[in-house]
């Protein structure tokens, strides 16, 4: 739980630029309370600084997290103003730099609001009980006569004062005992629940929203690094001398490989004094590369090798009752094996950091979803003190968690402290697309039994790919218990039970990408229930609704436990929204899938058509179960671009590579959904006062099996690979 | 020396002419509002206004672009002015990044299409990759700015 103490007095108010004369509320915050993440923070309760209120009532409040398209900047604030009462309109937002006194800041795993609600209730709620407090002594009257409402404190005798004219007081007060603390009824909230534009909408539409890419910085020098194709490769030798001929061209640096998780490729870097220039030189490098040990990595093959990995018994991770007894005596047998390849994260703004390196000390700006393991990187690479690096957050033009790996951070500070100059680092698009951290490669196969009844007796699951883990600890060739998670605890009432693990060495930096795992196994369950329900000649929405069973409890490895009963609510919502059963043109029909991932519950029905061989998808009906909503048109939003970056991956989505160097290089051949392809996405936000769970990630596992089903439906065909662009579909 | 004139402002640079119109806008004049993508003109987030016509900043060079009326994100136009009011209307943006190149090839639609189906929108848009997957809501805040427009 957390403590908070007034510590508008102490001296390292002034260190941290918060102007004086506010007031000013800290915290202990544990926002590690949920055991899923070892809570390495914990035991250090360093103060973390949300709240700024000035003399003249402008709030300045304090975003920890990172704002890229999540719309955190808007949500947190927000709670934080409604639990205090405070006037939006009075509110502006101070970006935090990356500190362990903010708490965990990884904007990652859908967890900024399930982390920091309660938190943020507590900074507003404490905020106001002291202006009341404040306005009681102005007043001589009892705290129990006043009340907060929209910047002002009133009495009961009619008399108010503005939450600014109490600073004086306010901030001589202690702050108030935690178990005092007092919140507001949820029907009473202004804001949380709400529709709330984001708060920097206006800088977006004019253009002057500063992304890590827009940061200038006086004298600063622009850098491209060539990297060797083949991860993990290296520079033999290299000639500059037609680079040093490029106008533009200032010099041409070796970069070490920094061998760590987030450190840097290394490669040949050009320094210039514009981008095109560091471009054009980096592009007339001559450079001799040493490939190494990833030279082999050939997608294909490597399919062929995990595939036959998931036709023979793998590392048993779950086995319940007797699978091979259901088999034998089942009335009927379904097989298939799914193969999904890598996928690339390929955001819309390139990595990128900009860096000044001034003796022993560093600043950076960067567009980051990761400020403290970005500050921790630099000060390892620079050996200096924690307090000597400054990690600026910009704006992140996308994320999807590419921008939670920092290897482009330390590259922009090796080349700043090279040139002793302010340097930008800007990653080519064709840099992105074949330098990145991967969505894992995968084979799944599955295998079931069904009775006469049409229930499924028996159910084996295995699947092949490369893990996370191999990032981390290079070697690592099976999949994590979080990479089984959502395989062994498939939400199916299944009597007996088996998950196989084969093995897969990685080849290339697998990282974690929207909704990770859950995008293979998402894929194959859904699409594998639905074959199901064929087999057993029932409707898919009745077969799956029976496959989840009985309401109830699951029990799983995890803290929190889900609730088959939510998870059946949301597909009947999305169901009844779609008006599933109902006649759809010719061409057209409906597909749907239902998963439950970072603790929240969707479902997704699609109506696709096709024609000519041709796949559209028209319509998407989103269920959410998310708990406790901050900002309705977040979800709202969240599930909008969840069901595009479904159809990407569905349509297109596909990192090859040969001979270890990657295919793919731009958006040309690593293809994105245009606007022609965007459904109309029906949104139903379940109202729930259960605590708030994910909203950035779980909206994306439902559509691409989603939309496979309904492709079965219109043609009879069964798909069991992606992208749909391989079978000529789009 | 190649003079740009940009949202009605004069710059003299010294720069090669073969220097895509992207980065002389961005790196060279320091308006940051174009935004780098794909640098192959296939995802739109470097559109400008090149004598009122949209087109990937990143595929022109500069001496292209010479003695034209070239109009960025922060330049003024009526049309854009009113989008960006739809835009904020209907919270358009996600992360924002890609959102002045598609409110420059929206404006560049509604400068010659005064009332576009959905259609129109498509073919217009369909160089502006969204990677946020805001299509939609472009789409809603296009057809709103009409409906304001009309209203006026």
């Amino acid at each position: 739980m957390s403590t908070i103490k007034n510590i508008s007095r102490r001296s390292f108010v002034r260190s941290i630029g918060l102007a004086s004369g506010g007031l000013i509320l800290a915290c202990n915050t544990s926002v590690f309370s949920d055991k899923e993440k070892a809570p390495e923070n914990l035991i250090d309760f360093n103060p973390n600084l949300f709240v700024q209120l000035n003399s003249d009532g402008s709030l300045i409040l304090v975003a920890s997290r990172s704002e890229m398209g999540n719309g955190v900047r808007t949500s947190l604030p927000s709670v934080i103003a409604d639990e205090m009462d405070a006037d939006w309109t009075r509110v502006s937002i101070k970006q935090a730099v990356g500190d362990k006194k903010y708490g965990d800041q990884n904007t990652d795993g859908s967890r900024s609001i399930r982390y920091l609600y309660e938190p943020m209730r507590k900074m507003g709620a404490m905020a106001r009980a002291m202006l009341i407090s404040a306005a009681a002594q102005k007043w001589q009257v009892p705290e129990e006569e006043c009340s907060a409402e929209n910047h002002f404190i009133l009495h009961t005798s009619g008399k108010k004062i503005g939450f600014g004219d109490l600073v004086h007081i306010a901030k001589t007060l202690e702050i108030p005992a935690e178990d005092t603390l007092t919140f507001k009824n949820p029907k009473d909230f202004k804001y949380i629940g709400k529709h709330l534009r984001s708060i920097d909408v206006e800088e977006y539409a004019n253009g002057s929203a500063v992304f890590g890419l827009d940061k200038r910085l006086p004298n600063m020098k622009f850098a491209a690094i060539a990297r060797c194709p083949v991860t993990f490769g290296s520079v033999k030798s290299f000639d500059k001398t037609a680079t040093l001929k490029i106008a533009g061209v200032i010099d041409v640096i070796e970069i070490p490989r920094i061998e760590r998780p987030f450190g840097a490729l290394g490669g040949i870097a050009v320094v210039a004094t514009n981008t095109w220039a560091a471009f054009k030189g980096r592009d007339a490098l001559k450079i001799e590369w040493d490939f190494g040990d990833n030279q082999v990595y050939d997608s294909d093959e490597y399919m062929k090798q995990i595939t036959e990995n998931v036709h023979k018994q793998g590392k048993v991770s779950k086995d319940v009752g007797n699978v091979n007894r259901a088999f034998n005596g089942a009335d009927k047998i379904v097989e298939s094996t799914f193969q999904l390849p890598h996928l690339a994260h390929a955001p819309m703004e390139v990595p990128n950091a900009v860096a000044w390196v001034q003796g022993d000390t560093c600043e950076v700006w960067a567009p980051t979803q990761e400020p403290q393991a970005s500050r921790t990187e630099v000060v390892e690479y620079l050996q200096t003190d924690r307090e000597k690096v400054t990690v600026n957050v910009t704006f992140l033009g996308g994320g999807f968690g590419r921008k939670s790996k920092p290897d482009y951070v330390v590259e922009a500070v090796a080349i700043s402290k090279a040139i002793n100059a302010p340097a930008q680092v800007v990653w080519s698009r064709e840099d992105d697309i074949r330098h990145g951290y991967y969505h894992t490669v995968s084979a799944q196969y599955l295998k079931a039994s069904l009775n006469k009844n049409g229930n499924v007796t028996g159910w084996l699951h295995r699947f092949a790919l490369p893990s996370i883990v191999s990032t981390f600890s290079p070697g690592v060739d099976y999949a994590a218990g979080f990479e089984i998670g959502s395989a062994s605890n498939v939400p199916f009432e299944l009597e007996n039970m088996k998950v196989e693990v084969g093995q897969a060495p990685a080849h290339v930096r697998i990282g974690w990408l929207r909704s990770v795992i859950n995008i293979p196994h998402g894929f194959s369950l859904n699409v594998f229930a639905d074959e199901l329900a064929i087999a057993a000649n029932e409707d898919p929405l009745e077969f799956r609704l029976k496959l989840i069973g009985k309401d109830r409890i699951e029990e799983t490895q995890d803290p929190i436990k889900y609730n088959t009963a939510r998870l059946k609510n949301v597909l009947k919502i999305a169901a009844k929204n779609a008006e599933w059963g109902k006649e759809l043109p010719k061409g057209h029909a409906y597909g749907l899938a239902v998963h439950y991932s970072f603790y929240s519950y969707v479902a997704s029905i699609v109506e696709v058509s096709v024609v000519n061989n041709k796949v559209q998808v028209h319509n998407v009906f989103t269920a959410i179960d998310c708990g406790t909503v901050v900002n309705r048109d977040t979800v709202k939003s969240q599930m909008e671009g969840s069901a595009v970056f479904g159809i990407s991956l569905a349509f297109y989505g596909k990192i090859t590579a040969k001979n270890g160097a990657i295919q793919q290089g731009n958006y040309s051949d690593y293809q994105m959904a245009r606007i022609h392809q965007a459904p109309k996405v029906h949104v139903e936000i379940v109202d729930s006062d259960e605590n708030p769970t994910g909203v950035g990630e779980p909206g994306v596992p439902v559509i691409a099996p989603a939309i496979i089903n309904a492709i079965y439906q219109v043609t009879g065909k069964r798909y069991h690979n992606l992208p749909l662009s391989d079978h000529g579909l789009v | 020396m190649i003079t740009l004139r940009i949202n009605g402002e004069k710059h003299k640079i010294d720069v090669d002419p073969t220097m895509p119109l992207l980065w002389a806008i961005r790196d060279i004049i320091g308006l940051t509002g174009t935004k780098y993508g794909c640098g192959e003109g296939v995802c739109g987030s470097c559109k400008v206004l090149l004598d009122n016509s949209p087109v990937q900043s990143c595929m022109i060079p500069v001496s292209v672009a010479e003695d034209k009326n070239i109009t960025t994100i922060e330049g003024e136009s009526r049309n854009l002015q009113l989008l960006q009011e739809s835009w904020a209307e209907l919270n358009v943006p996600q992360c924002g990044f890609c959102q002045p190149g598609q409110l420059i090839a929206a404006t560049a639609l509604l400068d010659k299409n005064d009332n576009p189906t959905d259609e129109d929108i498509n073919a217009a848009m369909i160089g502006n990759i969204c990677r946020c997957g805001t299509y939609q809501r472009i789409k809603n805040a296009i057809h709103r700015t009409v409906e304001l427009k009309n209203q006026n």
